[in-house]
């Protein structure tokens, strides 16, 4: 296993969010996170990402596995579109960003401010990113924003040939990227209980129950 | 690491960059003090070692929250933390980038500022060492402030509060060499508090910084 999770509480600000998450994700698998909005997909990606600390539970995986790509680019719009994966792959120890161009078809764009780029394009050189991390895990935070119907199948393709060669991927996104050995997890019933939309009283910290 | 130090000086020389701001500042701020106080020069003389400290001081200040908050709002502070590099590194590369951008310019400015102000000839080394050694600290106490303050939507404010009563001792000990300098002493003694300032300033304050920004990335 690449990633084990056992029962995981996630906290966003100090709200708690999740509770009693548990999964596994083997190498070539990849895990599709589904939910509605304000479930608690992203604070489950930060959290496996250790950007946010757990309030409970395990994450067992080995260090430095985990590559993250969350809602945001985190792209510099002054840089070109080369400068900009170059920095990444320098941060990674990694030299060659001819494979990550490749794989989104960034070829074209290379010298490109990325500033002056389209957010479909922006996006595809925030994920060709990833291909510069080396890292096997890939937790991806609704990845396909902004993309049209060719460059979500050309994503499908990267996130399948990484799958591919043992690596793994947590994707939370609402369409359907058609990966052999998707697994799906819903995570509202991991919702805390004061979140879920079922729960009369969510949100209001005074309401009491009446018998 | 080196990376991203090469990364921010090629983003500050680049339009929008900021690479001038605190330098324009600087020159702004101290050919201005003239004409608000008087062209006395006996008067200039006097002020003119804590004028220029001040105006460094301010002008370091005006550049503070662009060092982390850029990268917060793109999200590359994120992708940063998740990177093998350690947060203290990122803080300390902050922290060097800003000198060079911002505290390296003026202290190359300050003695052609000195001569506006009719600075005495002989605190023009003084001048020059006192902020090459204290401009440092103001980077790396200011980074420390911008790393608390990240997050926060129009932290400037905040940001300025926090950091300026942290520059008081750089200030007092800075303008201190020049004022020494300016009356023909010897001014060793605050240009060694200034360094010990300066160094432990840069011993601690990256790792500090790093767990500032760990709490407001959560």
């Amino acid at each position: 296993m690449l990633l084990t999770v056992t029962d995981l509480s996630c906290a966003r600000g100090s709200a708690q969010v999740l509770a009693g998450v548990g999964f596994s994700v083997a190498r070539g698998d990849a895990l599709i996170l589904r939910g509605p909005n304000g479930a608690g997909k992203t604070t489950l990606l930060r959290t496996l990402a250790g950007l946010t600390p757990p309030l409970a539970g395990a994450i067992d995986c080995a260090p430095d596995a985990i590559a993250y790509a969350g809602h945001a680019d985190g792209l510099k719009a002054q840089l070109t579109v080369a400068e900009n994966l170059r920095f990444w792959a320098g941060a990674f120890a990694a030299h060659d960003i001819t494979p990550a161009l490749d794989a989104f078809d960034l070829h074209p764009l290379a010298d490109r401010r990325a500033g002056e780029m389209s957010a479909g394009q922006k996006r595809r050189l925030s994920l060709a990113r990833l291909l510069v991390t080396g890292r096997p895990v890939w937790c991806l935070d609704e990845p396909t924003v902004s993309l049209d119907v060719e460059n979500v199948a050309r994503f499908a393709g990267a996130v399948e040939a990484h799958l591919a060669t043992g690596g793994a991927a947590v994707i939370a996104t609402h369409i359907d990227l058609g990966l052999p050995n998707a697994h799906t997890l819903d995570v509202t019933p991991f919702m805390a209980r004061r979140l879920r939309a079922d729960d009369p009283f969510g949100g209001d910290p005074f309401a009491e129950e009446v018998g | 690491m080196l990376g991203l130090l090469k990364r921010d000086l090629a983003l500050a020389v680049r339009a929008g960059g900021g690479f001038g701001l605190s330098l324009a500042f600087f020159l702004i701020f101290a050919t201005l003090v003239p004409f608000g106080v008087g062209p006395q020069t006996q008067v200039l003389q006097t002020i003119a070692p804590g004028i220029l400290w001040l105006g460094a001081l301010l002008a370091c200040l005006l550049s503070l929250d662009r060092i982390f908050q850029l990268d917060w709002e793109d999200g590359t502070l994120d992708l940063l933390a998740t990177a093998p590099v350690p947060l203290e590194g990122v803080a300390a590369m902050k922290a060097l980038s800003h000198w060079i951008t911002t505290g390296l310019p003026l202290v190359l400015a300050a003695p052609v500022l000195g001569l506006l102000l009719n600075l005495p000839l002989p605190a023009y080394p003084w001048l020059v060492a006192s902020l090459a050694l204290g401009t440092p600290a103001l980077s790396a106490i200011g980074t420390f402030g911008a790393a608390l303050t990240v997050g926060i939507k129009r932290g400037g404010l905040l940001l300025s509060l926090l950091v300026l009563p942290l520059y008081v001792p750089t200030l007092i000990f800075g303008a201190l060499a020049v004022i020494r300098g300016a009356e023909g002493q010897d001014a060793t003694t605050p240009l060694i508090l200034l360094a010990g300032i300066t160094l432990g300033a840069l011993a601690i304050l990256p790792f500090a910084a790093a767990a500032a920004l760990r709490i407001n990335l959560r």
